[in-house]
């Protein structure tokens, strides 16, 4: 049985009291996408601006729910704010990687959650239809790492892939309209 | 006599329930969420499997004997569903259905196909469930009907102000007994007469009425009644509506197949008599033979006594909340616990209900958090969201004590 702590790290609470991030830009120029989780009722509205070269320059992050999916919002704004689209786009591929992560499998590394979160690269291993065996870097998810522990939680998994989803609607739009 | 005056104790009845001496994360399981769906005791499960054990053949159609067994067990579980309302005529007026759900979507496919059209008027309330509020939507969208709702006010009460001017025109109204959410109890009563002096019937969501409190449609003067037997101690896969006979007999029948009809050409059909007429194909007989032995039970203990234990846990509970948690807690609903029903929807500053449930759920403490299936109320309260402890006739002081306590533990992890 997964313990509270491996929930609700320290980094997620600071986040989720703390939101990088959080505002409404001007739509247009921004680009607004909206997402929802009927569980429980969570919305996220991200407002990006992505600049004629391709670069993330602005984006905030609106709307309401619970520690997981507000946490997983601030850092993934903090994390894709003045990269370029197609980096943005990886991260997401990265981060949803490591949302599909079975517990099993991080049990099978030999190491507790916490451990991954602070080890690179080889610890931990997904089956996925996009990625086979390819590993989750860690190093590069920086503070995303510590939502790690969310996928021993299946329900919450939803929650913290919300901002996600929602980023790449926001990218598309952005990129369908320059 | 003696057994009436005889007060309710938790302990006698946990006892019945197999699951509540289950530990969860080695602790007692502190059952919270029986307006989702309660437990089930003993007697439940084994009316079930005996049933399939000694009695299973398909019903109305054998005839040797087993098959004429389960056909009188399964019609004997229909008046005992009839009776626990006080139907007058049960064993014509009950239909058994999959849970409240369809009972509502099948008044609104019948009834409402038959009886409404363009220009219509449906009155509802702002704390209907989805269940009795979507299919008035579908209604509403495929006859272009207007649907109105009677408000809810700051006292988490229907504010009936403007009620005569609400049901001018209108043909139906849809109300819940019970909110699920807040857990006002309403005045469906004093509602279905001014709804019958305009010439409109009354549908009543019972779901969240039936299991905790007395009940008697006659008394009520509602014209349908729709409840669930998961959430009254009886299985899943069993819902039923009670109408009057008159109005059931000359509605359209709802889904179509075996068992329905008396007689079927090349060319058209002739619908069985009522309640068969509504219940096309196999029908639940396990889940109705389940729900008679949970109403037997709850009518041993007696509906009133429930009741009365549940208020008294209600007005525990309510005080525990507000005295530990003050203003960092909001309880919605109506404070006087004769007004309501054990259903406690609450939120606490800084804390979204799922991060509430998630903690709770290592104390053992099992909670809802969510929309409760009723977004409008949640748009009116202004919130997304909210947790909700529910109480039924195995909870006792100490599982308001756990909550209270996983509470506590909850507010200082997530303190700013």
């Amino acid at each position: 049985m997964p313990g509270l702590e491996d929930l609700y790290r320290e980094i997620i609470l600071d986040h989720y009291r703390s939101p990088r991030n959080k505002g409404e830009l001007p739509s247009p120029p921004a680009v607004k996408a909206e997402g929802f989780n009927p569980l429980c009722g969570d919305e996220i509205i991200v407002y990006l601006i992505v600049s004629s070269g391709g670069v993330v320059e602005d984006i905030k992050i609106s709307g309401q729910g619970c520690s997981i999916s507000q946490s997983s919002a601030s850092m993934m704004s903090s994390s894709v704010k003045g990269k370029a689209t197609s980096e943005a786009r990886d991260l997401v591929k990265t981060f949803k990687r490591l949302m599909s992560i079975h517990e099993h499998e991080i049990a099978a590394t030999g190491d507790s959650a916490s451990g991954i979160a602070t080890t690179s690269a080889s610890a931990a291993y997904i089956h996925d239809d996009e990625a086979d065996e390819e590993a989750v870097d860690l190093s590069k998810l920086g503070d995303l790492a510590a939502l790690q522990g969310v996928v021993k939680f299946p329900v919450r998994i939803k929650c913290a892939t919300l901002s996600w989803n929602t980023l790449l609607q926001a990218l598309d739009e952005a990129e369908a309209s320059t | 006599m003696e057994m009436s005056e005889k007060r309710i104790n938790p302990d006698d009845f946990r006892r019945d329930f197999p699951i509540l001496s289950v530990k969860e994360n080695g602790k007692r399981l502190v059952y919270l969420d029986s307006a989702a769906s309660s437990q089930h005791p003993v007697k439940v499960l084994a009316a079930m499997e005996s049933y399939y054990e000694t009695s299973h053949a398909n019903v109305h159609r054998g005839v040797y004997k087993l098959a004429e067994d389960a056909t009188a067990m399964f019609e004997s579980a229909r008046v005992a569903a009839g009776r626990f309302i006080g139907a007058p005529d049960p064993a014509r007026e009950i239909i058994f259905t999959k849970n409240a759900t369809e009972s509502l979507n099948l008044v609104s496919h019948s009834w409402g196909r038959k009886n409404l059209s363009a220009g219509d008027v449906i009155v509802l309330t702002e704390m209907e469930h989805h269940a009795n509020l979507v299919p008035w939507l579908m209604l509403a969208e495929e006859k272009g009907l207007e649907l109105r709702y009677i408000p809810v006010d700051s006292e988490w009460e229907l504010d009936l102000t403007n009620l005569d001017a609400l049901l001018e025109g209108a043909k139906l109204v849809c109300v819940t007994l019970a909110s699920n959410v807040l857990g006002t109890l309403n005045p469906v009563s004093l509602i279905a007469d001014a709804a019958h002096a305009k010439g409109a019937l009354v549908v009543a969501d019972g779901a969240q009425f039936v299991p905790h409190l007395p009940c008697d449609v006659t008394e009520i003067g509602c014209d349908f009644l729709a409840y669930t037997g998961h959430k009254m101690l009886g299985p899943t896969g069993i819902g039923v509506l009670w109408a009057k006979a008159s109005i059931l007999e000359a509605m359209p029948p709802f889904l179509g197949g075996g068992e329905m009809i008396l007689d079927v050409r090349v060319d058209g059909f002739t619908p069985n008599e009522i309640p068969w007429k509504f219940e096309a194909g196999t029908p639940p007989i396990a889940e109705a033979i389940g729900l008679a032995a949970a109403i037997e039970y709850l009518q041993d203990i007696g509906m009133d006594r429930i009741r009365e234990h549940e208020m008294k846990l209600t007005r525990y509970a309510l005080g525990e909340l507000e005295g530990q948690f003050g203003e960092k807690i909001t309880v919605y609903g109506p404070p006087d616990p004769t007004k309501r029903s054990g259903a406690i929807s609450f939120s606490v500053q800084g804390v979204h209900p799922h991060d509430i449930s998630q903690v709770l759920d290592e104390d053992g403490v099992c909670i809802r958090a969510g929309h409760h299936c009723a977004k409008p109320l949640m748009r009116k309260l202004q919130t997304a969201a909210t947790a909700r402890a529910s109480l039924y006739l195995y909870n006792d002081q100490d599982d308001i004590d756990a909550l209270v306590g996983a509470l506590d533990k909850t507010l200082k992890l997530f303190s700013f």
